[in-house]
């Protein structure tokens, strides 16, 4: 049973499954938990970036594919909700319209990018997305009448996903109002997205992308046209990004190019797949989850590390929280000499 | 024995594997110089000739991993010159490389089980679970076991020796069982005792298959004991093309291939 929901691809390692564990039991009641609003916000972001980071992962861990336009397709995702949401009106149909015409445009998109870049070689795929996403992102501020340019969208989801919306009394202390309703839509849709994923790599499909990611021209000479394969995952992949921000969308009710089409977001997303570990899936949910609570608490436990250490020279300045990404940068060039294979690699080999 | 052979075969039915004037340049060399010759069913082909005759480009032009200058190359009478590797792999010629050509992180099974999937055309199934399709996995360890590799199936190919890497690089082929096989130097770098489980795959190949089979060898003790027909490639063209016994014995084998040419430069 549990080996059909994981794709029988089994976490390997003791700890990791008790790790893995941990992580699903305390998003899956994180605001019972952890009640507070940035708490559930943190989780909330936690999920949406296991999605994003293992449909990266697909692409760059199995297929061994470059891209940078995994933000752009995350963006297209977020804004399909946003517009549809805009333009037809609060309700479960603008999202669901919104996330599968995100989904699909970004699948066009990469369809088309892989088919101009991918036939000639990987290199020239990773150059062609950072080109066309610097364009769509310059295009999106610039389309300041659809898109709300660099200020973005504010809309409204369904009253059902709001903080108005009450279904009963408090259950354990916490509101049973529409916010918890969101977030488990948050919750449940990215665990169905990533379970799905797990099921995708670990099909004969998965397989052959290994393959190619391996060695190309011998997946070529067995019979696997390698470029029909890399385009495929490109697509793939990019859907899984846009429904990733289309959950965001719903999450934030708001879109705007800093929270989801920015050059940062996609070095976040690099760095969260090589600190969990490349190729595996579970390395994205290691990964997203301790690189969102780093950003989002790092700064609060160095402002407290600070003050600890007043009247010490130097150490509180060093530990001000003002300097906290500094320290992320410490903590990723440390992981990545210490774990090159990841965490997960690390725990599954011991190496 | 090539008459014999050759007996078999229809004279109406077109053969399995022809180039005709296959040529390919880089820059102002010649590698490949209008080659011309037929390959027929159930026929074991040596391709000699001395290092940097053009074997192994040859062999590149047939399976297509380098695109031809000109002429073209035809596949049970039909052109296939312009299709891609996977194409011809797909249409039935298989090759293996003398420089071993793995998958290097995934183990030995796997790499088989690969060629078993590609061969069941399920690379596109993105919805059941690879590790159920337990006819796949069957088949590739039948391969192993014909090789000898079946105790490493487990073990990840980067941590086998040289030698069995050679093995499964032959394995690879087998398991893909096309309508050509083209060998190159299956037994480069293989220690005396390994080389012979090789040699009596392709001699079990060919004994009980029909299959048509090239193979670039240097070693003359094996050839003279496989090949039904010899051709000697020299400066890129085709030098000599017949018997073994005849051709070994020609005069352009002894300058071309046995290391007399440099008197002749």
């Amino acid at each position: 049973m549990m080996a059909t929901v994981l794709s029988g691809d089994l976490p390997r390692s003791r700890v990791l499954a008790l790790i893995l564990l941990a992580i699903l039991i305390c998003l899956a009641l994180a605001p019972f938990l952890f009640p507070g609003v940035r708490t559930v916000d943190t989780a909330a972001r936690i999920c949406i970036f296991i999605v994003l980071v293992a449909s990266y992962d697909l692409l760059l861990g199995y297929g061994g594919i470059v891209s940078f336009a995994h933000t752009m397709f995350f963006g297209i995702g977020a804004y399909g909700v946003a517009l549809a949401s805009t333009h037809m009106g609060r309700g479960f149909d603008a999202i669901f319209v919104g996330a599968t015409a995100g989904a699909v445009l970004a699948a066009a998109l990469a369809l088309l990018i892989g088919l101009f870049s991918l036939r000639v070689r990987a290199i020239f795929f990773a150059m062609i997305t950072l080109a066309v996403a610097s364009a769509v992102a310059v295009l999106v501020s610039q389309m300041s009448g659809l898109t709300g340019g660099e200020d973005g969208l504010t809309f409204k989801i369904p009253r059902e996903l709001g903080p108005a919306f009450k279904f009963g009394d408090r259950f354990m202390g916490v509101k049973l109002n529409g916010k918890l309703l969101a977030y488990y839509f948050v919750f449940f849709g990215a665990l169905i997205l990533f379970l799905l994923m797990l099921r995708v790599v670990n099909s004969p499909f998965g397989r052959v992308l290994q393959a190619i990611r391996e060695n190309d021209f011998r997946a070529e000479a067995i019979g696997y046209r390698v470029v029909y394969y890399r385009v495929a995952a490109t697509c793939l992949s990019a859907a899984a990004a846009a429904l990733a921000g289309s959950l965001y969308a719903v999450w934030l009710r708001y879109v705007g190019p800093d929270t989801s089409l920015s050059m940062e977001i996609m070095i976040d997303i690099l760095l969260m797949v090589v600190i969990g570990g490349m190729g595996t899936m579970y390395g994205a949910v290691i990964g997203a989850t301790l690189f969102v609570i780093a950003q989002n608490y790092l700064q609060n436990l160095m402002g407290a590390a600070s003050g600890m250490f007043e009247g010490l020279p130097v150490l509180p300045d060093l530990l001000s929280a003002d300097r906290w990404l500094l320290w992320l940068g410490v903590l990723f060039i440390l992981s990545v000499y210490f774990f090159p294979t990841g965490v997960v690699g690390r725990l599954r080999h011991g190496k | 024995m090539r008459g014999i052979v050759q007996a078999d075969v229809d004279p109406m039915t077109p053969p399995i594997l022809s180039t005709s004037d296959l040529t390919v340049r880089f820059g102002g060399h010649v590698a490949v110089d209008a080659v011309t010759c037929a390959f027929n069913a159930g026929e074991l082909t040596a391709i000699v000739g001395p290092n940097g005759a053009g074997k192994t480009t040859y062999f590149n032009l047939i399976s297509g991993q380098i695109p031809a200058t000109s002429g073209s190359v035809f596949l049970r009478g039909q052109e296939i010159t312009g299709r891609s590797v996977a194409q011809r792999t797909r249409a039935g010629i298989g090759r293996a490389f003398q420089l071993t050509s793995l998958f290097p992180n995934l183990s030995v099974l796997e790499n088989v089980r690969l060629v078993a999937q590609s061969k069941a055309d399920q690379g596109f199934n993105l919805w059941s679970m690879a590790s159920k399709h337990t006819e796949l996995t069957q088949a590739a360890e039948q391969i192993l076991s014909r090789v000898r590799l079946l105790d490493q199936a487990a073990q990840v190919v980067s941590e086998l020796s040289h030698g069995d890497q050679r093995k499964l690089e032959v394995a690879l082929l087998i398991a893909l069982g096309p309508a050509v096989y083209m060998f190159d130097e299956p037994t480069a770098g293989m220690s005396v005792d390994e080389a012979p489980v090789v040699l009596d795959l392709i001699a079990d190949l060919k004994a009980h298959s029909d299959r048509t089979i090239l193979l670039v060898e240097h070693k003359m003790d094996v050839i003279a004991k496989l090949a039904d027909r010899i051709i000697v490639l020299h400066n890129g063209a085709l030098a000599a093309d017949g018997d073994p016994a005849t051709v070994m014995a020609s005069d352009v084998v002894q300058e071309a291939y046995m290391g007399r040419e440099l008197e002749d430069v």
